[in-house]
Order: C-alpha cells, then structure tokens, then sequence
C-alpha cells in the first residue's frame, strides 16, 4: 500500500468581486497518493486551476475565502502561514506552469534561478549547488547543460524552457508535483518528448503528479486516477479505465463525446455540449449541470452529493442523481465513442 | 483534376516569402532571412476545405495571411479565380475583398472591444457600400445564422464566451457573402466542448453557402473532422499533400508520421496498445534552413541523399503527394508508378524515390 501523501477535504475557495462572489471551488475533496499521476481535468472556469494553486498558497489574497482542508503530513496547507508554506512550498510540493515563456525570471541565468531554489531550501555551497543544476538540466534533457546553465530564459525554445521549469520544479526532490497543464503551449512532437520525460522521472522519483490539463489525450496517455470537475465541484472522479469506459456522470459524457479524434473516421457530426458553462457568481441552483443536461428531472434542482453508484461501493464517484441502470440505458455508447444525447433550446456558446 | 483545373478558386504557384534580418548603425544592411515560407506551390478547389497543418513556426499563417494580401509576397504568384493578384493594387483587391474573408484565432484580440457586435458585423456592409437601411436586417440575420440572438447586437465583446465571441467572427466574416473563408486556427482557444459547436457550425455553412475553406491548425484531429484533403507544412515547406482520410491511414512522409505519432489518443487502452514513434530534437533555425530535405536531422529515415538532394513532391495515387526520398507505407509498384509533380519546388532534385 502507497503511502497517502495529500488529503483535501471540501475545499472551498471564494473570492468577492464588483459582480458578487465567485464562488471558484466548493467542497472539492480528493486524496493522493505516492508515485500515482491525479488528472484534474475540466472546462475553463470549472475551477480546476484555483484548486491546484490553492494548495501552493497561490490564490491567497485579501478578497480571497478560504474552506475546507488539505492536509500535508501534518500541515494544514490552506490555515498554514506565510512562513511554513514557504518552506513546503519548492521543497515539498513544486509546480510546473502552463506558459513556459511568461513562468522564468527572464532577466536571470536559468542556472542562477535553480541554485536560488536549492539554496533557499539547503545549505548547499554555491559551486555544490550549480552542479546540482547543471545535473538537473541533463536529467531533464537538455543537452550540453554544462553550456547551457548560463543561458538566459530568451535563449531556449519553447520546449527547452518547459524543460528548465521541471528541472526547477525537481530541484529539491519534491514529493508532489503540481503540474498546470504543462504540455498546453507545446507543439505536439515536443509535447510527446516531455510526456515522456515526466513519465520517467515520475518513476525515478516517486513523486505524485497533480496534471491540470483540458487535455483528454495528455490524460489518457500519463495519469492513473481522474477527477472531472465542473463549476467548482467534482462531479465524477475514479480511475483512468473507469472514467474513459464506464463514465457515470452526463458531463463526463458530453466531454468524452466532443473530443476530436485523431485516430477515428470523421463522424457525421461531432456531438456538442450544448449551452455555455454557468456564471460562478450565480450559478444554477442543485446540479450545476442541470440547464445543459437533456436527462434532467425533477430531483435535479437538489444538489447531489457525490457517491459511489457501483453495487460494489467503489472509490469511483459522480454527482448524479439517475441510477446505475439509468446511465447504462440513457448512456449513448457508440463504437469508441460516447455520447451525452441532444438538449433542445439550449442556448449556443 | 489537374492543379490549373477550372475548378480551382484560388491557387499559388512557387510562393515564396522572406523576411529581412537587418543590422546596421547608418544603413541596414540585410544580414540573413527567415524563410516563413519557401516555394510552396497548390490550388484551392471550390467548394472543399483544405485543411493545412503544421508545428508553430512552419509559415502556416504566413501563407495564410499572404493568400489574403496582407503581407506582400518576395516571390511567386497568387491566382484568384485565375487572375493574377500578386501584384494587384488596393483599388483591384477592394472588390475582390468581398470574396475572401478571414477569421482569427484569437477570439479576444479579434473582435474591437469599443465596437458593438452590430457595428462590428456590420462594418464589412458599409465598407463595400450598403445602404444604411440595409444594414441592420442583414446583421441581426447573420447573428441568427450563426446561432446568436439578434438582441446581441447592442451587445460588446467582453460580454460573450469565447465560442460566442468565435462565432460573432464567423458572422463577420459571413457579412459580404464570400467564397473563400481563410480559417486561421479558428477553435484553438476555445473549449472542446465549444470546438464541437463551432465545428458543426462551419459545416453547416459551408454546406448552405457553397464556401471553400482554407483551415489552418497545429492540432492534426480537428483537422482531421473538417477537412477534404490536408496539406502539411514543415520549416516553409509543403511535405505531403493528401486526401484527408488517406493522410491518417496511409502517411507517407515520415515527418506526417511523426506528428501522427505524437499525439496522445484519448482511448487509454489503445494508447498503451499503440506504437509511438518519438521523433528527437526540435525544428530548426528557418534562418539556416538544412541542406537537402528539411526534416532530415531529425528523420529516422535519412541517408546521405536526404542531406544532399532537395526531394521533388512526387504525385502517388489518389493525388497523394509527398515530398520524401524514402516514403513510407508505399509499396514497390507504387513507387514505380509514381512521377514528379509539377508542385514541386524549383531548388528540389529530380531523383525519384527507388523502388526496393
């Protein structure tokens, strides 16, 4: 049994604006453990990002709310200070950014920006320090890294520098990696290579990966536990098979169907969601699903809580009050595909 | 069909376009060029989508752009309906303007954001002289045809989603009753949930309106969802050219095989099951561009004729085309029957590729 590493409890993150308050993340809860890859998958908007920030201490700010749990070893990391954040933060838990060009100190060596986090977290000496970057840069890929730590950010690719950015994030051998979608602003042959890379240095290490993505794909291809997230909530979360074979929840249908495959025929049609995400300032009371969902009915203004539908009371939970043998039959499952059925009246996004 | 066909709507014979890397204190001295895109040679035919793909930096939306006259060509022509409009002056492109429309990535940066939707759907009416009357019925049409409310039209931009904002786009673009619609990774920022709209939006009215499209994007599945036949780009560089279907089962340039291979299949199972073909390295400098065949640094496939000899675009059946000294999934007979394209660019050799 894998060591549990991270357990958030209904979480819950607001912030008050002009327009009211967006509530961004409400009561998601989830645990990870050692050596396993959690997708965090969902729309923009579905709060996906606030929840791994959160756990970094990112989010905080004056018209921030805060709820729930995550507990880190003996550290609550949403009550925590300043302070012992700061030394979770880097050491313990890392983060990949999504935009590689945007995420590097550009006017600092990428060398100087390793060393920086190794020495703020140990008392390493400077010339120690600089070989453990230089070795960082090659375990990443980057090649003739003893050249290359005196670069400037400018001076890499794109891929290059998602590179520089896992280095930095495995620079203290962290036990979790927060990864926002890290392959997002890649070229597909690159993004294969980082893939790749992540893969194995996930299994060098050990460390859980927290993968952010929208990237259906990206999440078949690396992760073994999915949670799916929508308006703030987690409405359906298990294990990749689960998820990607057996979906429960409408949404989780929808997404499935709407992806365009490269390995399939053009279909007549691509089924669609239909309608737009809800506001999070005013959002749709009970399910937040319901106004987009052609199998809504009654019950669904009451918000489900999310459980475990299979007879057998797995870890695999959704947020939907229709029974298991609702979804089998109302379930479109085409050869390879899945759909969610029409909604009629919906309004276009 | 032949490449000068009547049905042709627009085509582009060895375009080239550079661009300038000056350097100097009094005078600038041009000291290199990029080669965005680099004698590229296909026709448009009515009524099909070409879909055009590519990694960033291969010159796809230079070419784009180009096609539309927006950035002036070093080299070649480019023939609307025939007619040579390389050189053509604003005053000649003005009506010619009505027939050829764009819409941009960017949903957010491409829209004016102190305009209303109904001034910026409206603007192509008046421009090409609309009388002031005519110009609100037709706004609030489009706005219905591509799925909004006519009430939207008071609306501003920061008000809609990004896959409303898309369509507001497409309603712009719409406007004048084009014929060719230049689509520049038109879902790419948007949702996947939202892309399937849009999509399925674009096929409609293409279907309704008879438009031909140019679609261009980085990502090979959507591509794969709306196009008749596909061109691939690499480093300026036309690689293969083939009907859309074919292209998925029957790459025949390694590079087209590559990208293929890259992208992960959101089927876990079938993800575990595939063959990946990982190619190494990244796409080099354009200002440099490698000797012979473009991809050979990072092709598995190179031999010593890949970094020597330019290959020609060689026209295999179908129409499938592909620029590569040892093309694959191809049979021997194959190769024999094939011959040179007159698409291929003039630095490229004439060796053929040899059957085994």
């Amino acid at each position: 049994m894998a060591e549990r590493l991270l357990t958030v409890e209904n979480l819950e993150v607001s912030f008050r604006t002009e327009e009211g308050v967006v509530q961004a993340v409400d009561g998601v809860s989830f645990e990870l453990e050692e050596g396993e890859v959690l997708a965090v998958v969902g729309e923009s908007g579905s709060g996906k990002s606030v929840t791994a920030m959160t756990l970094m201490g990112l989010t905080r700010s004056p018209n921030a709310y805060f709820g729930g749990s995550a507990r880190y070893g003996d550290q609550d990391l949403v009550t925590a200070t300043d302070e012992e954040l700061r030394r979770v933060r880097g050491s313990e838990i890392a983060m990949i950014f999504q935009d590689p060009m945007t995420s590097l100190n550009p006017v600092m060596r990428v060398g100087d920006q390793i060393i920086e986090q190794i020495q703020e977290h140990t008392d390493a000496a400077d010339v120690e320090a600089r070989e453990q970057s230089i070795e960082l840069l090659e375990r990443v890929g980057i090649p003739r890294a003893i050249d290359r730590v005196d670069s400037y950010p400018f001076e890499f690719s794109g891929g290059m520098r998602q590179r520089v950015m896992i280095a930095l994030a495995l620079s203290c051998d962290p036990s979790i990696l927060i990864a926002d979608e890290p392959t997002t602003a890649l070229d597909v042959t690159i993004q294969a290579q980082i893939l790749e890379r992540l893969r194995e240095l996930r299994a060098q290490t050990n460390a859980a990966v927290i993968l952010v993505t929208h990237d259906l794909g990206v999440v078949a291809d690396i992760a073994d536990r999915i949670a799916v997230m929508y308006a703030g909530r987690i409405v359906e979360q298990g294990t990749l098979d689960e998820i990607f074979y057996d979906p429960q929840h409408p949404y989780t249908w929808g997404l499935l169907g709407s992806i365009t495959r490269v390995d399939r025929p053009r279909p007549q049609r691509l089924p669609a969601i239909a309608g737009l995400p809800p506001s999070l300032v005013d959002r749709p009371e009970g399910c937040h699903f319901r106004p987009r969902c052609p199998h809504e009915f009654a019950k669904c203004t009451e918000a489900p809580p999310l459980q475990s539908r299979a007879e057998d009371g797995s870890a695999h939970t959704d947020r939907c009050w229709l029974t298991a043998e609702e979804k089998r039959s109302r379930r479109e499952v085409r050869p390879g595909e899945i759909g969610l059925g029409e909604k009629e009246g919906a309004e276009v996004a | 069909m032949s490449e000068n066909g009547s049905a042709t709507l627009l085509g582009v014979e060895h375009l080239k376009l550079y661009f300038p890397i000056k350097q100097g204190v009094i005078f600038d001295r041009e000291v290199a060029r990029v080669h965005a895109v680099d004698d590229v040679t296909f026709a448009l035919r009515k009524g099909e989508t070409l879909g055009l793909v590519g990694e960033s930096g291969c010159g796809k939306t230079t070419l784009s752009r180009a096609l539309m006259r927006l950035i002036d060509v070093t080299e070649g022509v480019i023939r609307f309906r025939g007619d040579d409009i390389t050189k053509a002056s604003r005053k000649r492109m003005q009506p010619l303007r009505r027939e050829m429309q764009m819409v941009f990535q960017d949903p957010f940066a491409s829209l004016n954001p102190r305009k209303r939707v109904g001034q910026i759907v409206g603007t192509p009416l008046r421009l090409h002289g609309a009388e002031r009357s005519e110009v609100e019925p037709k706004v609030h049409e489009l706005l219905k045809r591509v799925g909004l409310a006519p009430e939207h039209s008071n609306r501003y931009p920061h008000e809609f989603s990004g896959g409303q904002r898309q369509r507001i786009g497409v309603a712009r673009a719409l406007a004048l009753e084009p014929k060719l619609i230049v689509l520049d990774e038109p879902v790419s920022a948007l949702d996947v949930s939202v892309q399937a709209q849009i999509i399925n939006l674009l096929d409609d009215l293409q279907d309704d309106f008879g438009l031909t499209y140019m679609f261009v994007a980085h990502d090979l599945s959507v591509v794969r969802h709306v196009s008749d036949r596909i061109a691939v780009m690499y480093l300026g560089k036309l690689m293969e050219v083939s009907p859309a279907e074919e292209l998925y089962t029957k790459p025949i340039h390694p590079y087209t095989e590559a990208l293929l291979g890259a992208v992960p299949v959101p089927d876990p199972r079938e993800n575990r099951a595939r063959k990946r073909v990982a190619v190494t390295g990244e796409p080099p400098n354009p200002i440099d561009p490698p000797s012979g065949c473009v991809f050979h640094p990072r092709c598995p496939h190179a031999t010593d004729v890949c970094r020597e000899v330019e290959p020609p675009l060689v026209r295999y059946a179908n129409g499938h085309l592909a620029a590569c000294h040892h093309p694959q999934q191809v049979s021997s007979e194959e190769i024999r029957a094939a011959e040179r394209s007159d698409q291929s660019p003039l630095s490229a050799g004439e060796e053929l590729p040899q059957a085994s």
